[in-house]
């Protein structure tokens, strides 16, 4: 059989990704819009959102498709955030320029904490990463410029730094955070969609077969794991840009591991539109059962144990699995064969 | 020279301490690959229940409660292995880590509930305040020595029960090739609900001289699991000795860094561990081999 018998389409959209790429560009005008409409309050608690985002498409990548299960990675909010305050208080940087330079360094900082936790084998590793995180609390404990344990507020000069000509100081936070997910969002659908991708995907659904077909698996993860702590940089760095004040303890707290970990198990590991769905949920039962207190947290925490034990493939994996539907279509699908002119295999849907 | 000496000795007696805290981690992961991220917060829960118990009961010394709560403790780790954990251990290791994560953050909020934030502190009478006068004006209390002694007496129990029981003989079995034990007629689902519960048995006993030697609250349990980790990996996976040697190593860091500023103790620790994960990954007393 000579190969140009054989005649293949390969398809990555599906009916409901092209939907959504056409629903997509409304979606994101609206709410680069929306400052202009919506309260004080309800901006604040958008930004939060974007941050919870950006924060689950992250740690979804390194856990759900890397497979480094990290359980610190509020080593780098934290990091992100102190590099921020250092810059601008002591060095007295543009906030915005020290945005970017303490995603640098999250990510330079990565490459050593790697070279240790990588020695642990899965659950350990995810302990080890835990270890990190308390050691970058400790040490930032120790730095007096920084406010050592009780931490440092940033000074007013700061703040009146960030608005851009005509933008207010909320609309830039706003915009800043809108577009930080949707750079992760869309940076993670690109990594998957490209070579890197492809190898991830394989480690994720097999580690062993995707080593055996040539994929250098500790490149790969090292790769992620300084990627996505570039981006948890970045996202801890904003996160304190709007909080205006840091210390250790809040900084380096579990919780903000603990949250992302939820968001991405209730909504679906390992697909992009999981964390999405995921932090939906969160701010939906945070809206309803914040009150409660650490019953709120009893009740998370039950959750996503049931859902990991009766649904693993989380709320949108189990819609996606029932229906069919992709909105981010990351796995390629063989639409049409031909074999000497028979069609063996003809999927593809009308364009 | 004596006070350095004297943090040595305190040093060694507290690893007696995160022997405790490690021996049924190290278990654990010895019998069924399991690593248990609420370990911590179930330590925690025992020196709650030991207060609890203590004061319903209107008991002397916290050493009684554990008549009662460790039977009590081995039945939840029963229960809890066969309802929750069994089901996620396979070759994915993201479900029992994320699984364990979700059950510490409800153990730790159900504690906080239930006993509210407020720090809380066993009382060890006597014990706590004597001690034994050695030459050079040194002086060992009674309690470090108790908390050593008990932690080997521990690891020689669970070390009996692995080696020279018919139990122990299916743990290995099962550890070695599970298809294969399961041939030869090992339940392995209740072998491992076995195993945890064991672990949580000696998680009760740590609870109470952890509970003695400091306060406590809800949110004090990832520190507990992290020193039993930090314990485990100093001595090398899946040796029990070598786990107590690794929390002794562990105890004398703390001990020397608290010397330097107190604020250094537990950083202090956590260095000395990433330096023997830097040297030597698989621990200073590696298992060698069966």
């Amino acid at each position: 059989m000579s190969a140009e018998k054989i005649k293949v389409l390969v398809q990555r959209s599906t009916r409901t990704s092209r939907v959504a790429t056409i629903l997509f560009v409304p979606l994101v005008i609206i709410l680069v819009l929306a400052p202009r409409w919506l309260d004080r309050g309800t901006i604040s608690m958008l930004v939060e959102f974007f941050f919870y985002l950006a924060l689950a498409q992250l740690w979804n990548l390194l856990a759900g498709y890397a497979g480094v299960v990290s359980l610190g990675q509020h080593a780098f909010i934290g990091l992100g955030g102190y590099v921020l305050f250092g810059l601008c208080v002591i060095a007295e940087w543009h906030p915005l320029l020290a945005l970017c330079v303490a995603g640098v360094v999250c990510a330079v900082v990565a490459i050593p904490v790697a070279a240790l936790v990588f020695r642990l084998q899965g659950a350990y590793l995810a302990i080890g990463t835990w270890v990190i995180a308390e050691v970058f609390r400790l040490a930032f404990s120790q730095v007096t410029s920084l406010g050592a344990g009780s931490g440092i507020s940033l000074p007013v000069s700061v703040a009146q730094d960030i608005p851009i000509s005509s933008l207010e100081r909320d609309t830039v936070l706003y915009l800043l955070s809108l577009v930080l997910s949707l750079f992760v969002t869309f940076g993670a659908y690109w990594l998957l969609c490209s070579r890197s991708g492809l190898a991830l995907t394989a480690i994720r659904d097999n580690e062993g077969a995707a080593r055996s077909t040539g994929v250098d698996n500790l490149r790969v993860k090292l790769l992620i794991f300084v990627a996505t702590a570039f981006g948890t940089g970045l996202v801890g760095a904003l996160i304190y840009l709007t909080k205006f004040r840091i210390s250790p303890p809040a900084a380096f707290d579990i919780n903000w591991t603990s949250y992302v970990i939820f968001i991405v198990v209730i909504g679906g590991i390992g697909t992009l539109e999981g964390p999405i769905i995921g932090t939906l949920v969160f701010f939906l039962l945070r809206q309803y059962l914040a009150d409660l207190g650490s019953w709120y947290l009893i009740i998370l925490g039950a959750v996503a144990v049931a859902v990991m034990l009766k649904m693993p493939l989380g709320l949108w994996g189990a819609f996606s699995k029932r229906f069919d539907v992709h909105i981010f279509p990351t796995r390629r699908r063989l639409a049409k064969a031909e074999v000497e002119g028979i069609v063996v295999n003809d999927k593809a849907e009308a364009v | 020279m004596t006070g350095l000496l004297d943090t040595i000795i305190q040093g060694i007696l507290l690893g007696g301490l995160y022997g405790l805290f490690a021996a049924g981690l190290s278990l654990a992961f010895g019998v069924m690959r399991l690593v248990n991220v609420a370990h911590g917060d179930f330590i925690v829960l025992g020196a709650f229940l030991a207060l609890y118990v203590q004061r319903v009961l209107n008991l002397g010394s916290p050493f009684t409660t554990l008549v009662i709560l460790i039977p009590v403790m081995f039945v939840i780790g029963y229960v809890i292995q066969r309802l929750i954990l069994n089901p996620t251990l396979g070759d994915d290791i993201l479900r029992p880590v994320l699984v364990t994560f979700g059950l510490s953050v409800i153990v730790e909020n159900v504690l906080l509930q239930a006993f509210s934030a407020d720090s809380q502190k066993l009382q060890g009478g006597s014990l706590e305040i004597t001690s034994i006068a050695l030459p050079k004006g040194l002086a060992v209390g009674w309690f470090p020595l108790t908390m050593m002694a008990v932690c080997v007496a521990v690891i020689a129990i669970l070390q009996f029960i692995m080696y020279r029981t018919k139990l122990g003989r299916a743990f290995r079995a099962t550890s070695d090739d599970g298809m294969t034990a399961g041939l030869m007629g090992v339940n392995s689902q209740h072998l491992f609900a076995i195993a945890t519960g064991i672990t949580l048995a000696t998680v009760m006993v740590a609870g109470v001289f952890t509970g003695i030697r400091a306060s406590f609250d809800p949110n004090s349990g990832p520190d507990r699991l992290i020193f039993a980790f930090e314990s485990v990996i100093i001595g090398g996976l899946g040796s029990l000795w070598g786990t107590l040697l690794g929390g002794v190593l562990l105890g004398v860091a703390q001990g020397i860094g608290a010397r330097l500023s107190p604020d250094w103790q537990i950083l202090a620790g956590h260095l000395a561990f990433l330096v023997v994960l830097m040297v030597k990954p698989s621990g200073l007393f590696p298992k060698r081999g069966d």
